[in-house]
């Protein structure tokens, strides 16, 4: 591919257009927005530098293995040097010893990098208050994912990892915490329903999403007039 | 079980003895800290005793009766404690001794690793954790913390919440970027409930 000057990244809001121009080729052009192809390309190739230090790693294996498979979603390949790696896997406690391994190798990663911080440990220090572990990573490094759990099971963290391909494509990097997904109005009757629940669904709705079920019974009202 | 230890002891050391008790069939020779090397070194050496196997050193911190109890002769602040037990006779004995001042001023004591070289490290975490310097011990370093680290966690006087971290933390300035959590997480999302600030506090949301 050519020499492209323009940096690539950016909101979709402001710049809803940009074309790429091949050198050297000057008989064709493509258009396209590149930044969405690049978003696409890269939520799917994510290069992983696994940085685990307790017992989240167990469930970080169970996560690669055949039963879950990481590979699905194209970000399984390991890379053990962080110039190759793009998505750092923050796995388990960091003591505060550690922080400054874990902040350099941060440094060393190529841009654009992300990171995810798996399990309460990484995400917030967990139970450990005291003098020597870090009160959670993003105290040192931007964390874009938080994936709760002592430890997150596979599926949750399966979850996080494709909010972080839903942030990677929409090419968003700030503020460094993943918008919650939002399930569109007309799966929520149905979310609502796969729940253990004796009543009506629309009295969930109220709590899971009060907008839409304002909507709904605004629609039932119409429809009995 | 072992009392047969602590009467040998009692008889041998006499006044390095303070006291002796077997409370929960834990037989406990609580000693002078200027007889501590020599009390080990027999109860390593002599073959009816033969305590091969040191189990466990650590260091208790007593800040608020550093001059002992009226009841005792035990005075010091810092309580080391170190379990013995004999592969061969089957006993075990644990050995108390109290050093330190106040302040923790002249907490120092003999090192045993050459009377049992596997307390080289147990007596770096005691130096480390509690601050109780071993004379004599071949490589006195941290064995826990890191070296940049000041003071000693596990005595009472370190503050519960002090931390010393190696890398500064983020701030809005050198993110370049509000780094405040967004909906749904909170500011203190997932901390635990004691380093949260009080929520009945005024001017907390």
């Amino acid at each position: 591919m050519g020499d492209v000057k323009e940096p690539l990244l950016g909101s979709r809001d402001e710049q809803p257009r940009r074309s790429l121009t091949i050198d050297g080729n000057e008989q064709g052009f493509a258009t396209s927005r590149v930044d969405a192809m690049l978003g696409w390309a890269r939520k799917y190739s994510l290069f992983m530098y696994p940085f685990i230090t307790a017992c989240c790693g167990m469930e970080f294996m169970a996560l690669q293995s055949p039963r879950f498979d990481l590979a699905r979603f194209g970000a399984e390949a390991p890379r053990f040097s962080p110039r190759q790696s793009d998505l750092l896997w923050v796995v388990g406690t960091i003591s505060q010893r550690q922080a400054p391994v874990l902040h350099r190798i941060f440094e060393q990663m190529m841009s654009p990098k992300w990171v995810l911080a798996f399990g309460t440990c990484a995400s917030s220090g967990g139970f450990y208050d005291n003098y020597t572990t870090l009160p959670g990573v993003d105290k040192i490094v931007p964390v874009d994912v938080y994936v709760p759990g002592c430890p997150p099971r596979p599926e949750a963290v399966l979850d996080g990892l494709l909010l972080l391909q839903d942030k990677i494509s929409r090419g968003g990097r700030d503020p460094r915490v993943v918008r919650p997904r939002n399930d569109p109005p007309s799966k929520v009757a149905e979310l609502v329903s796969l729940r253990r629940s004796s009543g009506d669904p629309r009295d969930l709705l109220s709590h899971l999403a009060p907008g839409v079920a304002g909507r709904s019974q605004t629609e039932k009202k119409s429809g009995d007039a | 079980m072992s009392q047969m230890v602590l009467e040998r002891l009692r008889e041998r050391f006499g006044a390095a003895i303070l006291e002796t008790h077997s409370d929960f069939g834990d037989d406990t020779a609580i000693v002078d800290p200027s007889a501590w090397r020599e009390i080990a070194t027999y109860l390593c050496n002599d073959p009816a005793l033969e305590f091969n196997l040191p189990v466990d050193l650590c260091g208790v911190d007593y800040p608020d009766s550093w001059n002992g109890p009226s009841s005792t002769a035990r005075t010091g602040r810092m309580e080391v404690v170190l379990h013995l037990y004999s592969i061969g006779k089957r006993h075990r004995i644990r050995m108390k001794t109290r050093v330190g001042g106040e302040a923790m001023e002249g907490a120092e004591l003999d090192s045993l690793t050459d009377v049992w070289p596997g307390l080289n490290w147990l007596e770096r975490e005691v130096f480390d954790m509690s601050g109780v310097t071993f004379r004599g011990h071949p490589d006195l370093r941290r064995i826990l913390m890191y070296p940049e680290f000041e003071g000693h966690p596990l005595q009472r006087t370190y503050p519960a919440g002090k931390t010393q971290p190696l890398v500064p933390y983020r701030t809005e300035a050198s993110a370049g970027m509000p780094i405040d959590k967004l909906e749904p997480f909170g500011e203190f999302e997932g901390m635990p409930f004691g380093r949260r600030p009080d929520p009945t506090a005024a001017g907390v949301g």
